[in-house]
Parts: structure tokens; sequence; C-alpha cells
């Protein structure tokens, strides 16, 4: 144990592994706050939820922080609604009905167009339903009208699909030509102050206008950017990595605390039991492993436990098993193993508390160093979309941004290397550490 | 006392000096047979054992019968349908034969007998290549049949694997071989050692990202254009060029570690007395390194190879599919995708052979080289 303590503090004085252990340190703080701030269930309802949980969002864009380095700026999501402290609500009784005037202001000084202008409305009525007429005004002072349109119970209206008003605009599409400015030739966006007027009439007297809110999805969201389903990634990226650790962490430790077990027995038992493990061991290193696992995924289950089983089941007859039998054979003759047995201790005594703290020291950095493969084997599966159903991913982002959304050919960059990054970061960080480790504990390596 | 804390691998083992001092000398012809004989029978139960196990994962869910009962029903079902002497028969009349039918079928592929019995017909069919067909996935030529979808994409696994690996063992050993111990370069690769737990795959990502994406001058996937370039010459530059990404992923992915590894045997090698002997001789440093180095060094760079290897058979499927490569790993995914059981079940027993093949290879060539070699020390 001495030794293990004068190993870790050893570990300090290499570089390497500092920033190693700061990396490793770092992606627990990141799990252990993403487990507080956005509960299990709540990360799941809100990772698989619809339209309704993530309408608001611009659909497949880029992280805020890229309009740090852009000399164009892209523009953030606007959305008005009538709860707004700057909306002006005017209302007017007319004679069956009301007359409500919504006035919305914003500044707009990015450089490129929103994705889309959507207005989405709700009213209550009996018989007869309201009509709304929606005015554009720009900054240099120009009233566009949008639309003047009757509405239902609930009601989208999208200026990218109005076809009238491509014509009223001189057939530029509207989400260009609501932002032109229209004194240079080409387009490009006029900055300054935007007025939206909505002007709604409703005809019966209980018959109310409950909403009407005005959105402008943007270019870029978040710290992290949407994907084609309009979903926030942050949850994604966070949640990939809590899961990414215990699966790491789990598979490592297990494969090798069970594959030092088995030699540890198989040694010190002998005789058949040796023969057979060793024999187990031959067959397991050469079955086709991930296919194993892939019909397992395919046939039974995905959830990302069941696997996370299977590969420590499969993976504990393996090379590093006939690596530690090759030094148990050594230790196995060593004078105070005689010792314990000329006392009388009993096989699992010998076998728990003199072989195998014995080689604890070739253990850690292997351990380490395992963590690294199972994190990118999680992903492995998830990308060949055997990923758990329910669970967002690393794996499984960069999975829907290859294969569903063609990230690579569509330039959407950003939604495969943020997963990748944080793959790259884990990795990196378990390899340094157990790499010193590797030396410090190994010290035939050291002087190397 | 000293624990060997060196090199925990399957080498370690197998080099253990000594043992075969006392053998019998025996000519390497011999010698070699009985090893081979030995190393089949060994790999042949490995084959085996994953082929059954193969086939009880598929069918614990019921898998494999279902399939063959629906292939039976719609056998029969297609008889009826089209043949001339049941059209005239009533629906009810109809309905009994098909059950009749059935219940024959059944018998008659072994339906009726309880699994344990069949699982072996199974893998009598597995261990003779008979796959069967496929449930919706066809070859090239429009064949239903498994056999012929496997040796339509085998030919490009094998052109991308082995040329990768190829590069990558004499890539490695030349520049674990040639650096000076300690220099700048020698600190960068085994800074850059980390890198390998990556899997090639994922170097793929960055690969095309950066080379077909951003600059331009690669394509993005797939073996060979469309339509493909005239000439023989053409054709094989162009498959080159695709190769380029795919082989350069899998290179990566393990470049750095194995010349890792290897250094560091030839670090151990290389304080030999023998070597300090051969210095005094006078000997040049290109002799010293081929003979007295590199000589007793490969059987266990051969084996840290064949680990190797193995783990880039089983990565194989995520490449391929990165890049559109043709090959076998690609039909796996698809075959997932579109749940073709029979596919996929042939597929893990072909991984099994090839990896079975590989090793044996290998395992041959370790045989070749380590005159040490006996019978059961493997």
């Amino acid at each position: 144990m001495q030794n293990l303590k004068n190993g870790f503090k050893l570990l300090l004085k290499y570089p390497s592994a500092l920033i190693g252990t700061l990396l490793i340190l770092l992606l627990f703080a990141i799990s252990i706050y993403t487990i507080f701030a956005i509960p299990y269930n709540r990360a799941i309802d809100l990772w698989r939820g619809g339209d309704s949980v993530w309408g608001h969002n611009p659909k497949v864009v880029p992280p805020v922080w890229v309009n740090w380095w852009r000399a164009d700026k892209l523009p953030e999501t606007i959305i008005l609604s009538m709860e707004d402290e700057n909306a002006q609500i005017e209302r007017k009784t007319s004679t069956a009905g009301e007359n409500l005037i919504i006035t919305y202001t914003f500044d707009f000084q990015a450089d490129e167009v929103p994705q889309d202008m959507i207005v989405n409305f709700a009213s209550k009525y009996i018989n007869r339903s309201p009509f709304v007429s929606v005015f554009w005004t720009t900054p240099d002072g120009r009233e566009i009208r949008v639309t003047e349109q009757g509405i239902n119970f609930t009601t989208s209206y999208r200026a990218i699909q109005d076809e009238k008003l491509k014509r009223r605009l001189g057939g530029i599409s509207p989400d260009l030509a609501l932002f032109d400015n229209p004194e240079t030739e080409e387009i490009d966006v006029l900055k300054g102050t935007y007025k939206i007027v909505i002007d709604a009439i409703t005809f019966e007297e209980d018959s109310v206008i409950t909403k009407a809110e005005v959105l402008l999805h943007g270019k870029v969201y978040g710290w992290f950017g949407t994907d084609t389903q309009r979903r926030d990634l942050t949850i994604a990226i966070l949640w990939g990595t809590p899961i990414a650790l215990a699966f790491g962490l789990t598979a490592s430790f297990g494969t090798s605390v069970f594959s030092m077990i088995f030699a540890a027995v198989g040694v010190w038992y002998g005789g058949w039991v040796d023969e057979l493990i060793q024999r187990i061991t031959e067959v397991s290193i050469n079955l086709p492993f991930l296919s194993l696992l892939i019909m397992i995924g395919t046939f039974y289950s995905r959830s990302i436990w069941t696997i996370l089983l299977v590969t420590v089941v499969l993976t504990i007859f393996s090379g590093a098993i006939k690596g530690y039998r090759a030094i148990f054979l050594q230790v196995k003759e060593s004078p105070y193993i005689e010792a314990a047995r000329a006392y009388g201790s009993s096989n699992t005594r010998i076998i728990f508390n003199y072989l195998i703290p014995r080689i604890t020291p070739l253990l850690i950095p292997s351990l380490v160093l395992g963590v690294p493969a199972y994190v990118f084997l999680e992903a492995t599966l998830a990308s060949l979309s055997l990923g758990d159903p329910v669970l967002p991913t690393w794996g499984k982002v960069i999975q829907d941004a290859w294969q569903g959304g063609g990230a690579v050919y569509n330039g959407y960059y950003y939604w495969i290397l943020e997963p990748a990054v944080l793959l790259i970061i884990t990795g990196l960080g378990f390899a340094l550490v157990g790499f010193a480790l590797d030396r410090i504990f190994n010290p035939r390596l050291r002087d190397i | 006392m000293s624990v060997d804390l060196t090199n925990p691998s399957l080498a370690a083992e197998a080099s253990a000096p000594g043992e075969s001092r006392l053998q019998k000398r025996t000519s390497t012809f011999s010698r070699l047979a009985k090893y081979t004989v030995y190393k089949l029978g060994m790999l042949f139960i490995t084959v085996i054992i994953a082929v059954y196990l193969t086939i009880l994962i598929a069918n614990m869910g019921g898998k494999v019968d279902e399939i063959m009962r629906g292939s039976i029903r719609e056998f029969i079902g297609n008889q009826l349908r089209t043949n001339r002497e049941y059209l005239s028969l009533l629906q009810s009349e109809k309905n009994a034969f098909f059950e009749n039918e059935m219940l024959k079928a059944e018998k008659r592929f072994g339906l009726d007998q309880p699994f344990f019995v069949r699982s072996f017909t199974y893998l009598r069919n597995a261990v003779t290549l008979d796959f069967g067909s496929a449930r919706l996935m066809a070859s090239d030529t429009g064949s239903r049949q498994v056999n012929s979808i496997i040796l339509d994409r085998l030919g490009p696994t094998l052109l991308l694997i082995g040329t990768s690996n190829l590069f990558l063992f004499f890539i490695s050993i030349f520049l674990a071989l040639s650096r000076s111990y300690g220099s700048v370069w020698d600190k960068i690769v085994i800074g850059l050692s980390p890198t390998s737990s990556a899997p090639a795959w994922f170097y793929g990502l960055f690969l095309i990202l950066i080379f077909a994406a951003i600059i331009r001058i690669l394509p993005f996937g797939g073996m060979i254009d469309s339509p493909p370039p005239k000439g023989e010459l053409g054709y094989i530059l162009n498959v080159g060029k695709h190769l380029i990404l795919p082989a350069f992923a899998i290179i990566l992915s393990s470049i750095f570690v194995s010349i890792y590894n290897w250094r560091t045997f030839f670090l151990i090698y290389s304080s030999e007395d023998y070597v300090e002997m051969a210095k005094a001789k006078g000997l040049s440093d290109r002799e010293i390194q081929s003979r007295y180095i590199l000589r007793p060094t490969l059987p266990t760079i051969i084996t840290s190879f064949a680990l190797l290897v193995i783990s880039l058979w089983q990565g194989l499927i995520l490449t391929e599919g990165v890049f559109q490569w043709p090959g076998l790993g690609r039909t796996y995914i698809t075959a997932i995708g579109l749940y073709d059981t029979p596919v996929i079940v042939a597929l893990t027993i072909i991984y099994a052979y090839l990896l079975a093949l590989t090793v044996f290879l290998l395992d041959f060539v370790y045989a070749l080289v380590d005159p040490r070699v006996k019978v059961g020390t493997g």
C-alpha cells in the first residue's frame, strides 16, 4: 500500500500526468454538475421531446461562440411574445368583439438574416374566427404588409411559405426581402430597429387572442448549437460525460479485476483449472468480439448496461490474462508465499491477500489505460446505431450528425466536432495518466 | 526477488528461454508441421465455439426458427397461389393443405426437433459455409444467396485490410528501429502513443473532414468513381485514390502505439550482453540492428502485431461504414439496419473464420522466425 501511495505522489512529477489528472477532474466536475442540473429523467424527456419542447430553437445551427471570430455576425433567435415588457398592447372594443393592436420592436444588428419568420397565433372563439393583419416596418421606414388572414384556435404563419408575400416583395424570398436594404443592388441586411404590428379583430364577445408570438429563428444557438430536430445539443454533450465515464470506468475496472482474479486462481490451483482458463483464453482471444456484441445489441437489448455486462464478460479472458499469469507464476514461487503456506493459510487468503495485492501496481496503469478504449467502444456501438435507445450519448450525436444530418457534406462541422473533441479529451486525460502510471509502476520503463 | 514487470504481454511467456535446450533436436520441418497441426486444431476449435456461440445468440430470441418458418410459409403460400393444380381447391381445403405441408416441411427441416439437436445442424451448415438466403439483401448480381453477397464484398475488405496492415507493419518496424532513443522525435512519438486509444473510424471522421470536405482533394468515400474511369490503369489509380483515406485512418489509429511497444522490445533486447559484444567487435549499427536486435525481437513483435490485427479486424466494420467502402463491414451495417438475420449471422461467422485465418498465418510466420517454438507453448 505504501508502494501505491508513493507511486501516486510520483505522478505529480510528470507534467503530462498532471494535465491528464486535470482533464479527468474536469470531466468528473461536468458529470456531477450535469447530474444535479439536469436530472436523468428530465434529460431523457427533453431529449426525446418533439416540436413542443424544441419548436423555439433554430434548426441545425452552430453555437453562439462562432460569432466571436466571424466577421459577419450570425443572428440569434428573437422571440417576441405578448407577455414581453416591450410589447405595446392596445385594446379597443368594437361592435361585437375587440380590436387588439400589438406592436413589437426589436433591434437587429447581425449581418445575416434569420432562418425564418414565423408568427404563432392562438385564439378562443365559438363560431366566427378572428382576423389578423401583420405589418412589418423596416428601420428606414418602409411598411410591408405581411399577411391578412383569418386564424383558427392555433395558426402558424410562416413567411417563407407565403407565395403572395413573395410576389409582393418582387419575387425575392421573404426571409431575405424583409431584412433587405433596398439601396444596394445585392441583398444585404439593413441594421437597425424593426417594428412589427399585429392588428387583430375578434367578432364575438368572449373571443380573445391568447397568443401572437413572433419567432425569428436565428443562425446560432446556445453553447453547443442544435441538430436537425432543433434539439439543444447541450443536453447530449453534458449527459454524454457521466455516461462515458461510467461505462469506461466500470468496463475497465470490471475486466482488469476479473482477469487478474482468474489469472491468480489459475496459477494458484494449477492443474486442470489453469489448463481450462488458458484454453478459454485462447478461444476467447480469437472470438469476433465486436460482431458478437453487435448481434446481442441487434437481437436482445440495446440498453447500455446490458452491453456493458457483455463487454466485461467477453473481455475477461483476453490477452491481459496471459500477462498476469506470467507474473503470478513468478510471484507464486516467492518465499513469502511459501511462508504463508507453511503457517497454514487458506487458498482464498493466499490468492486475495498475498498474490493479488502483490501485482496491484501493475493493474492500475492498465486499468486507467483501458478506460478510453471502452469509452470509444460505446461511441462505436452508438455509431452503428446500436446505442442505448433513450440515453443521449456522444456516440449517438456523432451518428446523428454523420448519418442523419450529413454533417460533413452540409458543413455542419460543429455537430461532429463537439462530441469528437470531448471523446478526445476523455481519451487523452486517461491515456496521459495511464502512461505516466505505467512508467512509475513498471520501473524498467522509467530508465528508458 | 525480482518480478519482471516490463512486458506483461503474451510475448513474455512465449520467449521464455531455456525450455528448448532440453528438447531433443528435431528438424525444422517436423517442428513446423507439428506446430501447424496443433495451431490448426486449436483454431478449428475456436471457430467452432465462435460459430456455436453465434448460433446460440442469434437463436435465443428464436430468430433463426422464425426465419426458417417464414421462408417455408412463403414457399408453400407461393405454391398455393401459382400452381394450377391447387387453384380449384376450396379455401378450407387450401387451409388444410397449407397446415399439412407446413407440418411436413417443419419435419423435413427438423423444426420439430428440440433446439439442442437442431443447433448442431445449424453448426454443420455454418461450418460448411452454407448460409442459406438473405431476407432482404441481394448481391450485385441480384442473387439472394448470402454466400454470393459475402463473396462480392470480400475483395474490397481484403484489399483495405491487406494494404493498411502491410504499411502499418513495415512503417512501424522502420520507425521503431531507426530512431535514436531519447531524441526529440522519439519523445514526440511517445507523446503521441496515447492517440491510439481512438479507433480508426474516429480518425476517419477527421480525415474526411479535412481532405474531402475542406481541402477537397480526396473523395469522401466509396471505392471507385461513378462512372468508373476507362482502362485498367485508370481503374487501379482511381481505386488507389479512394484507398488513401481509409488506409491512412487505419494506420494512424495504431501506428504510434505499435512503435511505442516495439521500441520497448527493441530497447530490452539491445541491452543484452551479446549486443554489447557485437558493438565491441566493431560491427556496424546496421548489422547489429538487423542481426542482433531485430532477429530476437521479431517473434515478440509478431505476437503483438497479431493482437493488433485482431483488433483492427473488429474496428473495420465502422471504418468501412464511415468511408462507404463496399466491403464486409459496410454490409454488416446495412444488415443491422435491415435486421437481415441470415446475413448478420453469416458475417459474424465469416469474421470468425477470417480472424482465425489471420491468426494462423501470423502464428505460422512466428514459428518460422522463432526456432524455440515447440508444440504446446504457442
